[in-house]
């Protein structure tokens, strides 16, 4: 089985975000980068697909040369080789189309990714991929099981979860407990090194949508202390000062 | 000309935040000069129905095809796309979810649409289009302007006071043409979780972190929640083992959740966490330390020990009922 996974290049969690020219960058000084942790679900389930039943994991980024760490440490993970679409990643839709792109050239049964990006929160690039295929697309999914042509998945549903069945190909946007992070070992790390990382021109349209400036929400202020032997005093304040009950 | 708002449901009733998109959406026509339609897919008693007229719709555009109330996602998106091209919408307005998501993507490249998720204002429309985003998990905003001709928002949860002080409207029946592939996914089974209260629309939301100890005690959360009529939430570590199902998860690998109210009991305060949390309204902490990093997130406080707190809350908050 042929499987692409598509990793974003984003900070990590813990990052504080602020932002440069007059709000419309992000200030990336000290930000540490990350695979998004939707992504590393996603490329989990992808090694343990390929272990199980043989294949090969593709991992897919869009997006500068300053991400080849990000892509070189999922190969580390496992992947087997990498192709980077040298393009700003400018929104979803352009992602998409850069997707859907590679996927025609090559015959892959199952296409992966997290659920949603952790910068820009859109958890739309699986639906436009799958649109853009006549795939079938799936979000989010927390189980994936691969039996010949066919999956059998578990989505998150509203109040629940949903089981399916599907034909391959299929496009999923995943979230835990697919899989568990794995980490990558010495042999992983050394071997990522020289494993192919092609990089290819992006094709297609503008991007339908642009960010005119950034902001940052106005500052918490202080937290009132409640007393433990007064609780009462915090119902009293829930109900008349902050009228949440 | 026209608005679009998908009225999502949940079991028959239309979910609240439908109804604060539909709000939205009522707003954004007048400001338009358009009307606002509704369009809502499976199977609803036409007063349910009807009474969207309250919030705002013109009118309700209904998929009565009983196939959608397995919410077929395809079959959604066919559906939306369907109605936004039969009443010339401008605009496609959803509550975001896990089915908007999806659904809003697929409708997004049907229409050619720009689309954008976690709307939390309305339009400026003094120069283009320009719509306030969440991003970064909360952490930020951008205000981003959409280009293309037709534009797909999806709302965040309270972003929006959704006000019944309209009148009912019209309910029409609508017929979209499927295609073959719209029903492609077999379903096999649906595992219900348990709680009546949907944990991404409650009001209010109380989370249990490892300090509860094990799961032995989240009848402490569970009192505190039923009396409060609020959806329950935890920490990561305490879905990742096992004590509470993951649907619960709450933060930046989790669940985002917006209430009125949260009440964190034994959580740290971890960035990770507080991502998932940090457009709450009011936010109440319960945590033996002192120095607990949740505290500087919180409006109200308590530092003391879950064990003694929670039922004492839980027998004030009665005594108020
Ligand atoms: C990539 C990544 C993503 C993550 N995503 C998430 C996420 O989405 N959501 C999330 O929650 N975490 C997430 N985490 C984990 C996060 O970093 C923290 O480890 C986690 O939130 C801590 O959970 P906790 O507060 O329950 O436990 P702890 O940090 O162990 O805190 C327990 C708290 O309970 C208090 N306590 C102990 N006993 C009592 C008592 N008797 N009464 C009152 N208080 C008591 C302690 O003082 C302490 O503050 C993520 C981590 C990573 C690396």
């Amino acid at each position: 089985m042929k499987i692409l996974v598509c990793i974003t290049h984003v900070p990590d969690t813990t990052t504080k975000i602020t932002f440069t020219d007059q709000n419309t960058k992000l200030n990336t000084a000290g930000v540490q980068y990350v695979i998004g942790p939707y992504d590393e679900y996603a490329l989990s389930r992808a090694i343990e697909l390929r272990d199980a039943s043989g294949g090969s994991v593709t991992v897919l980024h869009v997006g500068d040369a300053e991400a080849e760490p990000t892509i070189r440490k999922a190969l580390a993970i496992g992947a087997d080789d990498a192709i980077r679409v040298n393009a700003e990643a400018k929104d979803a839709f352009f992602v998409a189309e850069q997707i859907a792109h590679i996927a025609k050239q090559n015959q892959y049964d199952l296409i992966l990714m997290g659920r949603e990006s952790i910068d820009f929160n859109g958890g739309q690039v699986h639906g436009m991929v799958g649109e853009l295929l006549g795939w079938p697309a799936v979000s989010p999914v927390m189980k994936l099981d691969i039996n010949g042509g066919t999956a059998t998945l578990a989505k998150e549903i509203e109040g629940g979860k949903e089981y399916l069945e599907v034909a391959l190909p299929l496009v999923a946007g995943c979230q835990e407990p697919i899989a568990e992070w794995r980490i990558p070992n010495m042999r992983g790390i050394m071997s990522a090194r020289t494993k192919p990382l092609a990089v290819v021109d992006p094709v297609g349209s503008d991007a339908g949508t642009t960010v005119a400036e950034y902001q940052l929400p106005p500052a918490k202020g202080s937290c009132k202390m409640v007393d433990a032997a007064n609780i009462k005093e915090l119902v009293d304040l829930l109900k008349n000062e902050a009228k949440v009950l | 000309m026209s608005v679009l708002i998908y009225a999502e449901g949940f079991e028959g009733k239309i979910k609240k935040s439908s109804l604060e998109a539909l709000a939205y959406g009522a707003a954004l026509a007048s400001k338009l000069n358009t009307s606002a339609i509704a369009l809502a897919t499976g199977t609803f008693q036409a007063s349910e129905l009807s009474a969207l007229g309250k919030y705002g719709a013109s009118k309700v555009l209904h998929v009565s095809d009983q196939r959608m109330d397995e919410t077929p996602v395809a079959a959604i998106a066919s559906a939306i796309a369907a109605a936004a091209n039969a009443g010339a919408a401008q605009v496609v307005i959803m509550p975001k979810s896990a089915l908007t998501d999806s659904a809003s993507s697929k409708v997004a490249v049907k229409l050619k649409a720009g689309v954008v998720n976690n709307v939390v204002e309305l339009p400026d429309l003094t120069s283009g289009f320009k719509v306030k985003r969440a991003i970064y998990t909360g952490k930020a905003f951008a205000v981003t302007e959409i280009n293309t001709p037709i534009k797909v928002l999806l709302l965040r949860k309270n972003a929006m006071n959704a006000i019944a002080n309209g009148n009912d409207c019209p309910v029409e029946a609508f017929q979209p043409s499927f295609e073959a592939t719209d029903f492609g996914l077999k379903r096999l089974k649906v595992e219900k979780a348990e709680g009546e209260i949907l944990l991404p629309e409650a009001e209010i939301v109380v989370s249990g972190g490892r300090g509860l100890k094990g799961p032995e005690n989240w009848h402490l959360i569970e009192s505190l929640a039923k009396a409060l009529h609020a959806g329950t939430g935890c920490s990561k570590p305490v879905s990742d083992m096992d004590w509470r199902p993951h649907h619960e998860h709450v933060g930046q690998t989790g669940v985002k959740v917006s209430p009125n109210l949260y009440i964190a009991v034994g959580i740290s305060g971890a960035i990770q966490h507080l991502a998932g949390v940090n457009s709450s309204k009011v936010i109440v902490v319960i945590n033996k330390d002192p120095e607990a990093p949740f505290f500087k997130a919180a409006d109200y406080g308590v530092v003391g020990d879950a064990f003694d707190v929670l039922p004492q809350l839980t027998e004030a908050v009665k005594a108020l009922n």
